[in-house]
């Protein structure tokens, strides 16, 4: 119970500011957006073989992968942010009072979590005149497929700035993990379009499972296997990884 | 009110076999009475703040024991937290949020209702004049008010035990004046102030008694006047700080030679092209020095005489200066 109220109370404080920075959100907006408009054209083009006649399937194809490229990149930067409250004193002010510490961590990374799922309200909005059409239930189920995979790499971002320390290490570990998954997952090109031995790599990465979840979920095949395997396969990593940044983040504190 | 025995903090740096370890805190034993301003005097890197951190629940001691407020640290943090405040060095407020935001947000975090909270945020905010910019972005703020805030956050929920890390550190003289008074106003309101320092004038205008701290022990004691009275009779500061500058130079180290082993001097010590002589009485000694000075042939800048200062007590106990 205690959790739950201040892991809402950090989060309502993490929101405010945020909401109080519009610009920065506007910015963080940009990058999906751009992505949505300039490279989902080039997807029609590659996917005509594989029955992407139209506009409205290279975004039922490319949406989903965008949301995953989100829900990995959005959270995997989270890291920064608590780096420099770790370093303007405000973990420590925190940490003085009686307020959980897990809520610390956990109304941080929510606040991510809204915040993506916020951008994958605009990107679905963005998507419509291009053609995209999707059933609102299962629409429903891949944002909250999204919010788990925000707190995996939010997680995994905390995992590793507790572990560094340091900004810029954090940015160099961040990239190299970042860039190899999402190629792996195929948020860009389906992995379909891969050779095959990118497709039994790929077999080993928790986020090309998503991704297949994900794209089933748009495809309108919510129950294909790999909707609830993907989602149960982010579900657990994001349980272990929270689980360990909470230790990482309580370590040699009394 | 605080009570520690033994306590000591020691970390681990590097990595792997190339890890050593490094005692911050050597054991430091202490009492702070109900209602006391006491002051941890030494330089940076002393152990001031591990040991503040270690009270404040922050970092756990590798050793010894401590009681704050009838609780023990070790076995009840979390009952210590309800019973202390802290101000840390670093500011610990977010840059875009305002003074009223961040102080409803710390009485939530202990416990408090909203409404609660933001009765006592306004009660802050009046009691440590932040009035005039309570609803601007806190990064427009002077260091003054800043650490106003701070302070203010820290007390928001009327602790037992106040503990306060360089509480003006970087503030200009006005600011810093104001500061002593608000921790004088918060000692009148019941509080017990444990705090840490690196100016003498902070610990000897403002600390009922102060322990100075070297290298992870405390190696001196008492009240400010006490600990002075310790370093018997007086201080004459020889300057050479000119001499230094232009071309002859090297005198320094002569005056030092000779009249460390004047019969008049106790102790001669040069601080930053200053000599330091102690000596039992300025007045009688001044003439000795200057004829010995001169029979060598030494001029020097200045000669002035003064009581002792806590920079006395520390040169004396640590054979440094804290000023250098």
């Amino acid at each position: 119970m205690k959790l739950v109220r201040d892991t809402w109370l950090i989060f309502q404080q993490e929101a405010g500011l945020m909401v109080r920075n519009p610009v920065m959100v506007a910015f963080s907006l940009a990058q999906p957006i751009t992505y949505l408009i300039l490279f989902a054209p080039f997807l029609k083009v590659v996917m005509v073989d594989r029955g992407a006649s139209s506009y409205a399937d290279a975004y039922r194809i490319y949406v989903p992968g965008l949301f995953v490229a989100m829900g990995l990149f959005g959270g995997l930067f989270a890291g920064y942010g608590l780096l420099s409250a770790l370093r303007a004193g405000i973990i420590d002010r925190c940490r003085v009072t009686p307020v959980s510490r897990t809520g610390l961590l956990l109304g941080r990374a929510l606040m991510h979590v809204c915040l993506n799922v916020v951008q994958a309200v605009v990107v679905t909005v963005v998507a419509l005149p291009f053609g995209l059409r999707v059933h609102l239930a299962n629409l429903l189920v891949s944002y909250a497929l999204l919010s788990v995979m925000v707190l995996l790499s939010t997680s995994i971002s905390y995992d590793i700035a507790l572990l560094v320390r340091n900004e810029n290490s954090l940015g160099v570990l961040v990239n190299t993990v970042g860039q190899p998954v999402s190629l792996l997952a195929g948020v860009l090109i389906p992995l379909v379009l891969a050779p095959m031995w990118i497709q039994r790599v790929a077999v080993w990465n928790p986020f090309a499972w998503a991704t297949d979840g994900m794209r089933a979920l748009f495809a309108g095949q919510i129950t294909q296997n790999v909707v609830w395997q993907g989602a149960l396969i982010m579900s657990g990593l994001a349980a272990a990884s929270l689980f360990w940044s909470s230790h990482l983040f309580n370590r040699d504190v009394s | 009110m605080i009570e520690a025995t033994g306590l000591r903090k020691s970390f681990r740096v590097g990595r792997g076999r190339g890890a050593t370890t490094v005692d911050a805190v050597r054991g430091v034993d202490f009492a702070v009475r109900r209602g006391e301003i006491v002051g941890f005097l030494g330089p940076n890197g002393a152990g001031k703040s591990t040991t503040l951190r270690m009270l404040a629940t922050l970092i756990r001691p590798s050793g010894g024991a401590a009681t704050i407020a009838g609780v023990d640290l070790l076995r009840a943090p979390a009952q210590v937290r309800r019973r202390i405040g802290f101000v840390a060095q670093a500011s610990g407020t977010y840059d875009d949020s305002t003074a009223r935001r961040d102080l409803v947000l710390q009485a939530r975090m202990h416990g408090l209702s909203k409404s609660v909270a933001q009765e006592l945020a306004a009660g802050a905010i009046r009691a440590f004049q932040l009035d005039d910019f309570a609803d601007r972005k806190i990064k427009t703020y002077s260091g003054g008010q800043r650490r106003r805030l701070d302070v203010a956050l820290g007390v928001i929920h009327s602790p037992q035990v106040m503990f306060l890390d360089e509480p003006t550190a970087g503030l200009d003289p006005p600011s810093r004046v104001r500061m002593w008074q608000e921790v004088r106003r918060l000692r009148e309101a019941g509080m017990t102030i444990f705090l840490t320092t690196h100016y003498l004038d902070e610990a000897d205008s403002l600390c009922d008694r102060v322990s100075i701290i070297d290298a992870g022990r405390i190696v001196a004691e008492g009240t400010p006047s006490a600990l002075k009275r310790e370093i018997s009779g007086d201080v004459v500061a020889v300057d050479f700080a000119a001499e230094v500058a232009g071309e002859t130079g090297g005198d320094l180290p002569a005056a030092t030679k000779l009249l460390a082993e004047a019969p008049y001097v106790h102790a001669a010590e040069p601080v930053d092209g200053t000599l330091r002589l102690y000596v039992d009485s300025a007045a009688t000694a001044i003439p000795q020095i200057m004829r010995a000075l001169y029979d060598r042939g030494i001029e020097p800048g200045a000669i002035e005489a003064r009581r002792p200062s806590l920079d006395d007590v520390f040169l004396a106990k640590t054979g440094r200066s804290l000023a250098e």
